[in-house]
């Protein structure tokens, strides 16, 4: 695993990073995101969307649990919030095993059992108002070359 | 013209629900199983996605349903049902219901969009008009709708991020309060003073909404408070977000009833049941003295399935028809 960091300073540079990643994607991926309630997850999954050629407006999915939108590769936008103590399948396996689109997760700790062995984990820390630290964590050696492009 | 009789199934969230609706605007019968009495019986946890449970309750509750109104199908005119929006899992359920239904006895298959049901709820209680506009709050939207005439609905405000309930629940869960927040931070805001400042957010389309950042200026707002070892008055912060969450409500609704000088406007939904909403909407609507307005009785604001039946009734008019194959779908459009 390899560890990188990154920090960006507004609402606006974090969505350009995450854009960036879309853009550069050709083939599917696992995205965990760790982050406190306001910290940027879904920030963060609009810019990448754009990036994925989505038009549509990505938002919040904790309530429904799971969206999926459609552009250059299908987005799979999982958010576990609502998951704490729920230990019964839900039939996620298919947009994360052998998926065709990129597979977004928010609070992973409550479907741990889901994450691959291959995956980019992103850490969104909040530092003061708008500014985000972020760690980025590459599982596996497909995943690091992504990164390096990326980054 | 001959009475439309409907069987309307709902199991998009919690609640699984079936419900037998006459022309419309009449409850035959109206049967809810809500999951949160299940959920106490095992001391509190909510595993909020039991589609499990939806597959024990239904045929009970659809059987109670028909039961109630002391129909046979044959009598019936049609089955509609709840495709979407909703937890995937729990639409599949009252999905396969209403189908296994509908080719049993050879009945016409309603979809109907759950957003239009808790509009069309208002027809319980008056008369509804149109051009109509229409705030449909709940823990999973935050929703500006415009209908022009009967069952055409276009979204002219939407949440860019957080839906308003969620908001309140997430507030909640970082104040300590229980699930689901909405009603505690209500209680709780009753009681204190909105002191603390809150930002206002602007969104691109000023008729759209944004959440997310009051949420995070919640938070920050405590951290800062905790930082400076100052109390954190927990009425107070209660009080000033749901000020802050609810005035940007009411500054989208004023906009568009200017904008779009309807003859009517409902509010709908979970969060249509907030005490403070419910006074906003009373005092704000004076002005507005060519438009009637509507606050449903709390009963019509959650989800239930005669509001399926009173907006698949429209549907129907309309020759809104489902195939044999049609699936959930849990992010459907209007």
């Amino acid at each position: 695993m390899k560890k990188y960091t990154v920090e960006t300073n507004s609402r606006k540079e974090t969505q350009e990073l995450a854009y960036k990643l879309g853009n550069l994607l050709n083939d599917p991926l696992v995205i965990i995101m760790r982050g406190d309630l306001g910290a940027g997850k879904t920030t963060f999954t609009q810019g990448l969307a754009k990036g994925l050629d989505i038009t549509q407006n990505v938002n919040s999915p904790t309530f429904t649990i799971f969206k999926i939108y459609y552009g250059r590769l299908p987005l799979y936008h999982i958010d576990a919030y609502r998951l704490e103590g729920v230990s019964q399948d839900l039939g996620f396996e298919e947009y994360i095993e052998d998926s065709d689109g990129v597979c977004v997760i928010e609070w992973p700790m409550y479907v741990q059992d889901l994450i691959p062995e291959e995956y980019l984990e992103i850490e969104l820390l909040h530092q003061e108002e708008e500014k985000r630290l972020m760690h980025v964590y590459a599982h596996g050696t497909a995943i690091e070359k992504i990164v390096e492009e990326w980054l | 013209m001959k009475d439309v009789y409907l069987l309307a199934i709902e199991s998009s969230c919690d609640e699984t629900a079936a419900s037998v609706v006459k022309n419309g605007n009449e409850i035959i019968s109206n049967v809810v199983s809500s999951q949160i009495d299940v959920h106490s019986q095992f001391g509190g946890v909510i595993p909020e996605v039991a589609s499990r449970i939806h597959v024990e309750n239904i045929s009970l509750v659809i059987e109670k349903a028909m039961k109630d109104a002391n129909m046979e199908y044959s009598a019936l005119d049609g089955i509609c049902f709840t495709q979407g929006p909703g937890l995937i899992g729990s639409l599949h359920v009252g999905v396969q219901a209403a189908k296994t239904l509908a080719f049993a006895h050879h009945l016409p298959l309603i979809p109907v969009h759950h957003i239009t049901g808790h509009i069309y709820a208002n027809a319980f209680v008056d008369e509804i008009k149109f051009p109509l506009l229409a705030l449909v709050v709940s823990g999973g939207h935050t929703e500006l709708v415009y209908m022009k005439e009967d069952y055409s609905f276009e979204v002219v405000g939407t949440t860019q991020d957080d839906a308003i309930g969620e908001a309140y629940d997430k507030v909640a869960r970082v104040l300590g309060l229980p699930y689901p927040g909405g009603p505690q931070i209500d209680r709780l805001a009753k009681t204190g003073e909105a002191t603390y400042p809150l930002p206002k957010p602007k969104t691109e389309n000023e008729l759209d909404f944004s959440f997310s950042g009051l949420k995070s200026a919640v938070i920050q707002s405590m951290d800062r408070l905790k930082r400076r070892n100052e109390e954190m008055i927990p009425a107070n912060m209660a009080a000033s977000f749901q000020e802050a969450a609810l005035g940007q409500l009411w500054n989208r609704v004023d906009k568009a009833l200017e904008l779009y000088q309807p003859v009517h406007f409902v509010i709908a939904g979970g969060v249509a049941a907030n005490s403070r909403l419910r006074e906003l909407v009373t005092e704000n609507m004076k002005k507005y003295s060519n438009i009637s307005y509507t606050i449903p009785p709390l009963w019509c604001c959650t989800d239930n399935a005669a509001m399926i039946g009173a907006s698949g009734y429209h549907a129907y008019l309309k020759e809104i028809r489902a195939n044999e194959d049609v699936g959930a779908n849990p992010s459907l459009q209007m």
